[in-house]
Parts: C-alpha cells; structure tokens; sequence
C-alpha cells in the first residue's frame, strides 16, 4: 500500500514536471528552439533512429564507455591490492599518487588527443583514467581494512603465501568495497565518455556537438535521455550483480 | 588413548619464552614454560587473562614466535596442518557457506572440490549441523558458528586440537551443551586436545589434566590429574573437589606475586 502510494506519487511528480516542461515553450515563455517541449521528442527519436545514426552513436559510445570501464577498473583493483596489501608498494608510490590523483581526468584531454589522435583509444584513456583513481582507493581502502582476524584464519590453515592470502581472504572480504567504488566508477565514467566525445570522437557527446551548433536541441535532448536511459539500465544490472555478489550479508 | 608410561609426549615444551618490546618496556608474556602434553590426552589450561595462555596456542599453531625455547613435536611426519585451532570467536568466513568453511583448511591438501565437500559434510554431521551445510554464517546462532569452527578443525584432521576459550563468549546453556558435545567427540576421535579457558568449572569438566597458569609472566602454578569415567557428571563430588582445590591454589599464587 505505502509502496503504491510512493510510486503513484514519483509518476504524479514526473507528469507534473513534464507538463510544465510542455507548456513553457508552447505558451512562448521560451522560445522553443531554445526548450524544445517533450512532445516533439519522439519524432526526433524516430528520425535518428531511421538515419541509423542513433544506433551508431550509442554503440560507439558504449564501447568506449565498457572499454575505457574495464581497464580503469582494472588496473584500479590490481594497484590497489598491491598497495593494500604491501606497505613497500604503498610507500614507494605515496608522492606520485600525491602528484597524479589532484589532475582532473579532463586534463588528460591535449595529451589523450596528441597521444592518441581523435580516436576512440582517447576517450577509452581518458575514461579509464577517471575510473582508476575511484577503483584505486575504493580497493586499497577496502583490502588495508579487511578483519586481521580472518587473515589469521588463513595462516592458522597454513595458507601463509600472499597469493593464498589474497585468493583466500583479502579478494573475497574487499569485494564489498571494491563493489561500492567500481558503482561510483560507473557514474564517473558516463560522464567522461561525454566530455571526450565532444572533443570529437565519434559517439553520443559527438552528435549531441553537432546537433546543437545546427539548434537542433530536440536532438540534443534525445541523447540527454539516451544517456539517463543507459545508466539506468547499468546501474540497475549492477545493483543486481552486487545483491548475488554480496548475497551472503545479513 | 591414554598415556601410557614411556610414551613420547605428542607437544613437549621446553623453556619457551615470548617476550617483546613496546615503547622502550619489555613485555614479557612467558617466560621459561615446560609443558608436555600426551597422545590422547585432553589437557587444559586455566588462568586469568593476560597469563599468556592464548599467546602459548598462538606459537603452537605459528602466530607468533618465541623468543626462546622449544617445541618438540611427534605428530605425524610430512602432515600439512599437525594442529588445529579453535579461536574464541567463531571467525567463520562470512562470505562461505557453512560447507565450505569447514572445508577450508582442506583446500591446500591436494583434495578434488567433491573430496573436499563430502569431508566438510562428514564433520559437520559429526558436530550434529548436517542439516545447516548450506547456510551463510549470520544464518547461524553463536553456539551453532563455534560447532562450525570446531568441525573445521577437525577437518583437517590435526593431531592436536588447539582451543582458545572457545565456549567464552556464550551462553551457560549453550556454553555447557557444547562442553558435553565436545567430550563425545573427543571420546570418539581421541584427539588429543589442548584447551584454554579462564573457567576452573569448565577446566575439571573437560579435563584429563588441568594446568594452572598464574602471574605474569605465567607460570604453573599447580596441577591436577583427574583420572574419571566420561561422561562426567557435571558437578560430581570429585571435579567440586577438584575445582575447590585449584582455586585456592589460584589465589594462594596470586597472593604471592
């Protein structure tokens, strides 16, 4: 009862939104090229999709968006077990990690492009590289506060190597935290394929670039949406992955 | 499975010491402890906390090191985990199933996965949870997690079943339960065990042999040999009388140091 109250109230407030969102332009209070009104979305949608732009776009995107994810995330969880697991590696690495970490992944952009040219492989840098800092210190932080008590377990089993410790404990007890940095990473990372492309790698923040220097804003929000969709639907699957992950909490 | 004269004692502990530095002090632990435990026997140690009597499992089992002195072991030559230990919280794996957190230490014994599972089965029947194999450990009540514990112990099939003041932090009920379960499996597997606990009760119900540790460092400071029939008779004549004698020599010690 209380959850079909909650939920009639979130459509309420959504139609509300959206028909304020309609009659702004139509009753001329905005001029409609600057607001384009909700309803003549669907038709945009329509013609991007019937061009085949809207499916290129959303697949170059997503590629570097999984991509760019991946080796972010990647590198982010192995630097960061090493760093939490060995205090060497952690102090070696303190004062580049104080140099690198302040540089806004968007300051990469010159040296992503020279680098890399007006490629897909920059903007897979330059989210790979938002993405590493966040897996980075979600991992690290996650495996230095792992129960030394369990890490005790493992020894008094005789499983004394730091890979067993690893595989055994730290791996498994980190997962949580790690899980809690790479949802932030995917949020981090659908803003980074943005700005890349509009830099002009082929992709969703490209269209939108060319669709708003012709006013064609219908089009620009359509891939606003598309945008809010595919988090969505990423976020979602992740929440999903993480509850059987995780399934074993109270 | 009891000591038989001319037995070699399956521990033999000479002389160990543990100490170590902190802030410019010495924190001696223990210091100079001789202690030999036989095959089969059941052997608890009792004493107040900070004795050292945790700290004396934890070099048994490699936690820690000792400053000095030996452990002469005779367990079974070339065997992957001679001991087992049985902490005072239950430190289950919260991300296992109960199966599979008995069947953790066998992971390192060369075992197939289905070897693996049908050994933690066994164990866990044998602790009487066969019916929880499946279950996550916040599932599990504080008595049922520390049978979990024990069965992973025993899983590996340790020569010596180390015990941390296992049954500490539950319930009397529960507590006693589990002291009752503890003698059947012992009278079953004739394990030798090696017990620590701060209750001199819990020490003449289990014990073939109670040590007292006392002072700091600790010491033995008496002994007693309580040669009775199991099942016992929770509050017999004899372990009262046994228990009456190891506390005045416990507070006879204290005054002392």
């Amino acid at each position: 009862m209380r959850y079909l109250r909650s939920t009639l109230l979130a459509a309420a407030g959504l139609i509300a939104f959206l028909g304020f969102w309609e009659a702004m332009p139509r009753l001329g209070l905005i001029n409609p090229a600057f607001l384009p009104p909700p309803s003549t979305l669907p038709a945009a949608f329509l013609r991007e999709i019937s061009l085949g732009i809207w499916p290129e776009a959303v697949v170059a995107s997503l590629s570097h968006y999984i991509v760019g994810l991946a080796v972010g995330a990647g590198a982010g969880i192995g630097l960061g077990l090493l760093s939490g697991m060995f205090r060497p590696f952690e102090a070696f690495t303190a004062w580049i990690v104080r140099l690198l970490r302040p540089i806004p992944g968007l300051a990469w952009v010159p040296f992503a492009i020279i680098w890399f040219g007006v490629q897909p492989s920059a903007a897979v840098f330059i989210i790979a590289i938002g993405v590493f800092w966040i897996v980075f210190f979600a991992t690290q932080g996650a495996v230095r506060h792992v129960d030394r008590d369990l890490i005790e377990v493992a020894q008094a089993f005789g499983f004394r190597s730091p890979l067993s410790r690893l595989v055994k404990i730290l791996l498994p007890a980190a997962t949580p935290g790690i899980l809690v940095g790479l949802r932030t990473a995917l949020g981090q990372a659908w803003m980074a394929v943005v700005a890349a492309e509009i830099f002009g790698v082929p992709g969703v923040g490209q269209r939108m670039m060319q669709a708003s220097s012709l006013l064609s804003t219908d089009i620009v929000v359509v891939y606003m949406l598309t945008m809010a969709a595919l988090y969505g639907l990423f976020d979602t699957a992740f929440v999903a992955l993480q509850g059987w992950l995780l399934r074993w909490r109270a | 499975m009891t000591e038989r004269p001319g037995d070699t004692p399956i521990i033999d502990i000479r002389a160990l010491s543990l100490a170590y530095e902190r802030g410019g002090t010495r924190n001696v632990i223990l210091s100079n402890l001789d202690l030999s435990i036989a095959r089969g026997e059941f052997l608890v140690i009792v004493g107040e906390s900070g004795v050292g009597k945790s700290t004396l499992l934890r070099v048994l089992i490699g936690l820690a090191k000792p400053s000095s002195g030996r452990v002469r072991l005779d367990t079974r030559p070339g065997c992957r985990t001679p001991m087992a230990l049985v902490f005072q919280d239950a430190r289950l794996l919260p991300w296992r199933r109960v199966v599979d957190n008995v069947a953790f230490g066998l992971e390192g014994a060369g075992l197939s996965r289905a070897a693996r599972r049908t050994k933690a089965t066994e164990m866990l029947a044998l602790v009487g949870l066969a019916d929880l194999a499946g279950r996550w450990p916040h599932q599990l009540s504080g008595g049922q997690r520390q049978r979990v514990a024990i069965a992973r112990a025993l899983a590996v099939e340790p020569d010596v079943l180390l015990m941390d003041e296992p049954f500490s932090a539950l319930d009397s009920f529960t507590r006693e339960g589990l002291q009752d379960e503890l003698q059947r499996i012992q009278a079953k597997t004739g394990k030798t065990i090696l017990f620590v606990t701060h209750d001199i009760d819990e020490a003449v119900t289990l014990a073939d042999r109670v040590v007292v540790l006392a002072g700091s460092p600790g010491r033995i400071a008496a002994e007693v040999r309580l040669d009775l029939s199991r099942p016992r008779q929770r509050r017999a004549p004899a372990l009262t009388e046994a228990a009456r004698h190891l506390r005045a020599e416990l507070s006879r010690r204290s005054a002392e140091l």
